[in-house]
């Protein structure tokens, strides 16, 4: 027995150094895995770094005042961004105006109203489906559809809803999952107490969940600053050398619409209309408009994180 | 007491509970017209895209449409054959999808895996970030950063070629793989792990021999979406990719993707309602086939997932 014993014992010490050295292979694996990793997900952010270096280092030549409160010019030292800006501001407008809206009372009516069974479940296949619908997709619809089958025109009224149906799904996604965190035991308190069905909706679903209404419309609201193959669909004009008529006058009533009709251009276009001339002249130009909306894209992304970020911590049911 | 008068005492309540109901009825009507937006986009997309394109087949027969080996819609000598967008789009998105998987996918296991809790919640929200940038400045990044340096390897390539704008979209996508993958991997259940640290197995071999196979169809689901996403991708090709068709699989060579010919005709002023017009729509069914096609299989794919655990 005590043989035996012996000679496992010395075939466990032949075979240590082996297992040693296989446990340290695999840890090492393990640290070179955990290395290339974390390489492989650097990629994304070191792309994002030097993106924007290359950006500021290219359009630095442009960053004072005149290039934002110039017209575009044929001499690309002169060009500025003024209707560009303008542009983006008031078709903004109009996107909020009609997403915020809707996506909000989509997302009540599918969380708060509908009723599971064929109907729901239609407009679930359809939201889902939309968000993957290439944006380009919705620029045609606007061609075809506001464009020409309504009249509108290639106009800010046009690519204000265009981009508004375009973040559409991601209001109504955002409602959706913020609505979802909010615990039953509140709607039944307010129903307990003989509120009607509206007024637990409005008074309470909406009011606890309208944080995280906020970081989806912010979201929403930087994926259509940002978009461009939509808005060049419907025609919008690249060359621009005049503003629309302002939303607010002098006299009574101190709002008017025509601005609306009016044609227009936004800073994605401006930069790519300066990007595709061959002049280099002009690329500095449009370094200079992708660092801005570069700029502003990730403020509002990171205002919708951190947001997010903070409901998360602070909320406790 | 007759019913005349009994309906007199209560009526005030009872107009006020009528009155009532009759909002509460029209709110939800309202809600309900809001939430009906989105499957009337669906059909107005689906319609605009289909009667557009029939005028255009008119003109031109699907024969052609899809053995054509030119596309010059806008030459006197007119070609219909969407084959070489296809093959430029097709192109693209290869190697996009080169990029994207190998990394997206590493990148999710070590999200999932290996990443600390703290890690983790600093690496995703910078991800988020890279979603958030618009493709047009992708776009701006892809002709006169990548290209160039990719002229210093390949000297003979040209200034608007498919490597760099795919590269580059790629890059892009690569947010898309690693989350839905992630997601996918988080999902399967913690005993599979601790059953194979219990028969000690490293982290990495847990990894790569029992979470990723357990997630393999969300992980496959990862993929098809991103796929959908390169193929509907218009801005990054359609700045530095050129704008010429051309049937060819060599990323070394400029095309035209379906989406950057779309763009290129809404720069030019065609008329409304002539073929080039209707060219456009014909292009975006095609693409909106494809697009749709990748979705459907993705999420079948995650749904098959979901049911797994």
């Amino acid at each position: 027995m005590t043989e035996l014993a012996k000679k496992s014992q010395a075939s466990v010490l032949e075979n240590l150094d082996s297992v040693r050295a296989m446990i340290k292979r695999h840890k090492r694996n393990d640290i070179l895995f955990s290395i290339i990793g974390l390489i492989a997900l650097m990629i994304g952010l070191l792309t994002l770094c030097t993106l924007f270096i290359d950006l500021v280092m290219d359009g630095y030549p442009r960053f004072n005042i005149d290039f934002l409160s110039n017209f575009p010019s044929r001499r690309a030292a002169k060009a500025g961004l003024l209707s560009a800006w303008v542009g983006s501001l008031l078709v903004m407008t109009v996107t909020f105006l009609t997403a915020v809206p809707m996506g909000v009372a989509a997302g009540l009516y599918l969380e708060e109203y509908a009723k599971k069974g064929w109907f729901s479940d239609l407009i679930e296949i359809n939201v889902s489906n939309l968000a993957g619908v290439p944006s380009i997709v919705y620029g045609l619809l606007a061609l075809g559809l506001f464009v020409y089958g309504l009249g509108l025109g290639q106009s800010i009224l046009t690519a204000g809803l265009t981009l508004g149906l375009l973040i559409l799904p991601i209001v109504i996604v955002s409602t959706r999952e913020s609505i979802r965190a909010i615990p039953i035991a509140i709607r039944e308190a307010a129903y307990a107490v003989g509120a009607t069905k509206w007024q637990v909706v409005k008074d309470h679903v909406l009011k606890y969940s309208q944080g995280g209404i906020l970081t989806g419309v912010i979201i929403g609201m930087a994926r259509a600053l940002g978009e461009t193959a939509p808005v060049i669909t419907i025609g919008a004009l690249t060359f621009i050398a005049f503003l629309p008529p302002s939303p607010l006058t002098e006299a009574a009533p101190f709002i008017n619409f025509d601005w609306l009709t009016s044609g227009f251009t936004v800073l994605p276009i401006q930069m790519f209309n300066w990007l595709s001339r061959p002049d280099h002249a002009f690329h500095i130009n449009a370094a200079a408009t992708g660092a801005i909306i570069i700029v502003v894209t990730l403020l509002m992304n990171g205002t919708a994180i951190y947001l997010r970020y903070q409901i998360r911590k602070n909320i406790k049911w | 007491m007759t019913p005349a008068n009994q309906n007199t005492i209560i009526s005030p309540r009872l107009a006020k509970n009528i009155k009532r109901n009759v909002r509460e009825r029209i709110i939800e009507f309202i809600l309900m017209l809001a939430a009906l937006s989105a499957v009337l986009t669906t059909f107005a997309i689906v319609g605009v895209l289909i009667v557009e394109s029939l005028s255009f087949f008119e003109h031109v027969s699907l024969v052609d449409f899809l053995t054509d080996t030119q596309w010059t819609p806008l030459f006197e000598d007119a070609h219909f054959g969407i084959m070489p967008l296809v093959a430029g789009t097709l192109t693209t998105s290869a190697i996009a999808l080169c990029v994207a998987i190998p990394v997206g996918t590493i990148g999710a296991i070590y999200l999932s895996e290996f990443a600390s809790h703290k890690a983790r919640e600093i690496i995703k929200p910078v991800l988020e970030l890279l979603v958030g940038v618009p493709t047009v400045v992708f776009g701006y990044f892809a002709l006169l950063f990548v290209t160039p340096l990719l002229q210093k390897i390949f000297p003979e390539l040209p200034g608007f070629n498919m490597l760099g704008p795919g590269i580059v979209m790629g890059i892009m996508i690569i947010p898309y793989i690693s989350s839905v993958a992630e997601d996918a991997m988080r999902a399967v259940p913690m005993s599979m792990r601790e059953g194979s640290y219990a028969m000690g197995a490293t982290r990495f071999q847990t990894a790569v021999k029992v979470v990723t196979p357990a997630a393999i169809s969300g992980i496959i689901a990862a993929y098809i979406l991103a796929i959908s996403r390169a193929v509907g991708e218009t801005m990054v090709v359609a700045v530095a990719a050129g704008q010429q068709p051309n049937l060819t699989f060599n990323p070394m060579e400029s095309a035209a993707t379906i989406t950057a010919y779309i763009v290129q005709v809404a720069l030019g002023d065609l008329p409304h309602g002539s073929v080039g017009y209707q060219s456009i729509f014909a292009a975006g069914l095609v693409l909106m086939i494809m697009t749709l096609t990748f979705n459907i299989l993705g999420h079948i794919a995650r749904k098959k997932f979901r049911e797994n655990y």
